[in-house]
């Protein structure tokens, strides 16, 4: 079975995402001796050699990251027509250059919001400009790493679908979008904050 | 006080029985420490050197006598008998078990309290004036909006996540306690030339590694506008802020990074598509969270008492308490009392469960069943009639909670340092206890005056030692406890940073090193002159010559 929520259930994920391949060229960067967990916004993600050597497979519906997109306008035209292309960015990469890129973001069935490691609260903000600012309205997901303890968040954050870590259950994860029933603060999923939505008089 | 609706106490209740399901799956390795660590952080649990540290939210330092009765029971029964008021109006727990926590988040529960956000990456306690509603120089009663902004701030899911903690402190006063510019955000409140509440709002303060005092975003805000406005700010924070490097990860580093211009018209970009949006709080609702905050039902009384005056005349540690440990308030025949919690030889800020009991009691007897924690590590009875003082003063005495020494030098704010922190560098509490006995002399206190001595026990600056008139920090040298004194610190509204006097001390040295920092004060002094003033007038050089003098002839 998929881990993948959507609308409150499990179900089938008929996208397939593409990774580009790792050349074994890539810096890891390190300070004070320590790994650096997060990129900074606007740091890129893949190199020109790595986007090259992308394989795209030839049917079915496929998730790209934006610039291997970018890189194939042309030929992928037709199956972007059919509505068969998704596109993911990462969550230090900028909105406007996605923004850039489609006349109307609404040709895409589906962005997806690749998250490295859950601390990274920058998704949330994505989310919401996604749904609020850039006005997206079709299927909005979260992948990476993506546990049920963050999922309220996400689903109030303008998200729709979940791809949970592989080495959780999705089953369980499903009861968290239930964590609460009302919220305080208007948000992507309900607008109002709760002085407005209920009589607290 | 604020008083839950059932909205607020499902979303407590649903809280309880998240954490319950996080800690039981942690419990049973279903989630990895790295996993459970944000989850328990924003749940005030630290792993500490001996056990977990439990922080509970005391929401801008309100408490009713029945939630504090409430603290003394569970620290009694899921503690060692004692509990911690913080530099955050917040009390800490030091010895709960990690599997009771559910536990007693239900016991809280039941007295409208919790431990949400108290610490992790997010917004944490908003914090304010412990005088709120009574101060004299008050111009805006800052609660209902500090309890809207709780509201909106609690589960935020667009900022549950942070590059670092966040901080936000609200000051409705002329003369600023609430230390409005050494938070991420500080938020004064003033009326405007048109009479109406306008706020004007401070960005990128905060202590620390990289103590940097806010500046001003914006001059003028209508009050309507507090939660899209900071909304704004902590979206740019959210997207830009460092995640690279935790000890850059502060608004106040990309505050700096940008320069506040730059700061400014990225927050101002974002704040014209949200202004007026449904977050904007209306009247209706500050309206209904103020009805929380209505005056007191005051007697009139006059502004003198016959008994009250007579007792000041006849009973010298009486005048003496009163002086030190009683505040002036709004009303005719009310002033506000301070408990200090900083008795001679204590870890400054403790409070034991028989005391939290014992001025439980005394809240409900004298003070309409409300108190306060304050940042000073202390707790006020908000509205004492003078007639009831003479009372309180011989309890407070009887429970050790009378000490006259509030604004003095013994007065200390001082953070768990090393004997419980895993953070700390040095100890701090031993280092306050010693002293407080070096300066046990309470005619000598009184005669120093008002001098605030904050230790921290390392660059956190959880004890704020960077705007104490002295401040002491803890620093690792080579494996062992070194001390870094610095003069001229201050909080208010000509809040400064101090300067570092010198190379650091061993631990045996501190008393003797604030005994010679006094000396030179107490030479140097003109009539009306603080220690504060004098620092600001002679600078530094006097003082660290004298302090030094020592150790060179040695």
């Amino acid at each position: 079975m998929s881990n993948l929520i959507k609308d409150n259930a499990l179900v089938a994920d008929e996208w397939t995402r593409v990774i580009p391949p790792s050349l074994g060229d890539e810096v890891v960067k390190k300070q004070a001796g320590k790994v650096v967990l997060f990129k900074l916004t606007g740091e890129p993600t893949y190199s020109p050699a790595q986007i090259a050597a992308t394989q795209i497979p030839a049917t079915g519906k496929v998730l790209l990251p934006l610039t291997v997109w970018q890189a194939n306008v042309e030929q992928l035209a037709s199956r972007m027509a059919a509505g068969e292309i998704g596109i993911l960015i990462a969550t230090h990469e900028p909105l406007d250059s996605l923004a850039a890129t489609f006349a109307d973001i609404n040709e895409l069935p589906l962005i997806a919001v690749f998250v490295e490691r859950f601390p990274d609260g920058r998704i949330f903000t994505i989310g919401n400009l996604l749904r609020t600012r850039y006005g997206f309205k079709n299927e909005l997901r979260a992948v990476g790493d993506v546990l049920r303890d963050q999922l309220f968040f996400l689903k109030r954050s303008g998200f729709s679908s979940y791809l949970i870590r592989a080495d959780r259950s999705a089953e369980d994860a499903l009861a968290s979008l239930k964590d609460f029933s009302q919220p305080y603060q208007g948000a992507v999923d309900d607008a109002l904050p709760v002085w407005r939505r209920v009589d607290r008089a | 006080m604020y008083k839950y609706d059932a909205i607020d106490q499902q979303i407590v209740d649903e809280r309880v029985k998240q954490y319950r399901d996080q800690t039981r799956r942690y419990l049973a390795g279903q989630l990895s420490d790295d996993e459970f660590r944000p989850l328990r952080l924003q749940n005030g649990l630290y792993i500490q050197r001996h056990a977990p540290m439990l922080r509970i939210a005391v929401p801008y330092g309100m408490l009713s006598s029945k939630q504090l009765r409430k603290l003394g029971d569970i620290a009694k029964r899921y503690d060692r008998g004692y509990g911690h008021f913080s530099t955050r109006q917040n009390l800490q727990l030091n010895w709960p078990k990690l599997e009771d926590v559910p536990e007693i988040l239900a016991e809280l529960a039941t007295v409208q309290m919790h431990a949400i956000q108290t610490s992790g990456n997010c917004i944490r306690n908003i914090t304010t004036d412990q005088f709120a509603s009574i101060a004299p120089d008050e111009v805006i009663d800052p609660r209902a909006m500090a309890e809207v902004m709780r509201q909106w701030s609690t589960f935020h899911p667009e900022f549950a996540l942070l590059p670092r903690k966040f901080k936000i402190a609200v000051s409705g006063t002329k003369q600023d306690r609430a230390i409005v510019q050494a938070h991420d955000i500080g938020l004064e409140f003033y009326r405007d030339s048109n009479n109406q509440v306008a706020i004007k709002v401070w960005v990128g303060g905060g202590l620390g590694r990289t103590p940097i005092l806010g500046t001003v975003i914006r001059d003028h805000l209508e009050w309507q506008h507090a939660l899209t406005y900071c909304e704004a700010i902590i979206r740019v924070y959210n997207m830009h802020g460092r995640r690279d490097n935790a000890y850059k990860a502060r608004i106040k580093i990309l505050v700096k990074a940008l320069g506040i211009e730059e700061f400014k018209q990225q927050v101002e970009a974002e704040w014209v598509h949200i202004k007026d949006g449904p977050n904007t709080i209306t009247e209706a609702e500050l309206h209904r969270v103020a009805q929380h905050f209505e005056p007191m039902p005051y007697e009139t009384l006059p502004a003198h008492d016959a008994g009250f005056d007579s007792a000041i005349a006849s009973n010298p540690a009486f005048s003496s308490w009163v002086k030190r440990c009683t505040h002036a308030h709004k009303q005719s025949g009310y002033r506000a009392v301070t408990l200090s919690l900083k008795p001679h030889g204590k870890p400054p800020g403790d409070i034991s469960s028989e005391q939290m009991q014992m001025v439980a009691d005394l809240a409900d007897a004298y003070s309409f069943g409300e108190l306060r924690a304050s940042h000073e590590q202390n707790l006020i009875l908000a509205d004492v009639k003078l007639s009831d003082l003479f009372a309180i003063w011989e309890k407070a005495r009887a429970a050790g909670l009378a000490t006259p020494n509030i604004g003095l030098l013994t007065d200390m704010i001082c953070c768990p340092g090393g004997d419980f922190c895993s953070l700390a560098n040095a100890k701090s509490i031993p280092i306050a206890e010693a002293i407080q006995m070096q300066f046990d002399n309470l005619d000598y206190l009184h005669d120093i005056g008002d001098l605030e001595l904050n230790i921290s026990g390392c660059m956190n600056a959880c004890g704020h030692h960077h705007v104490g008139h002295i401040g002491i920090l803890g620093v690792d040298k080579d494996g062992s406890e070194w001390y870094q004194v610095t003069i001229g610190g201050k909080q208010g509204n000509d809040a400064s940073i101090g300067t570092v006097i010198g190379p650091s001390f061993s631990a045996e040295e501190m008393p003797g090193v604030v005994q010679r920092l006094i000396e030179v004060y107490l030479k140097e002094r003109t009539d009306e002159e603080r220690f504060i003033d004098t620092v600001r007038r002679l600078g530094i050089a006097p003082f660290k010559a004298h302090v030094y003098a020592e150790k060179e002839a040695a």
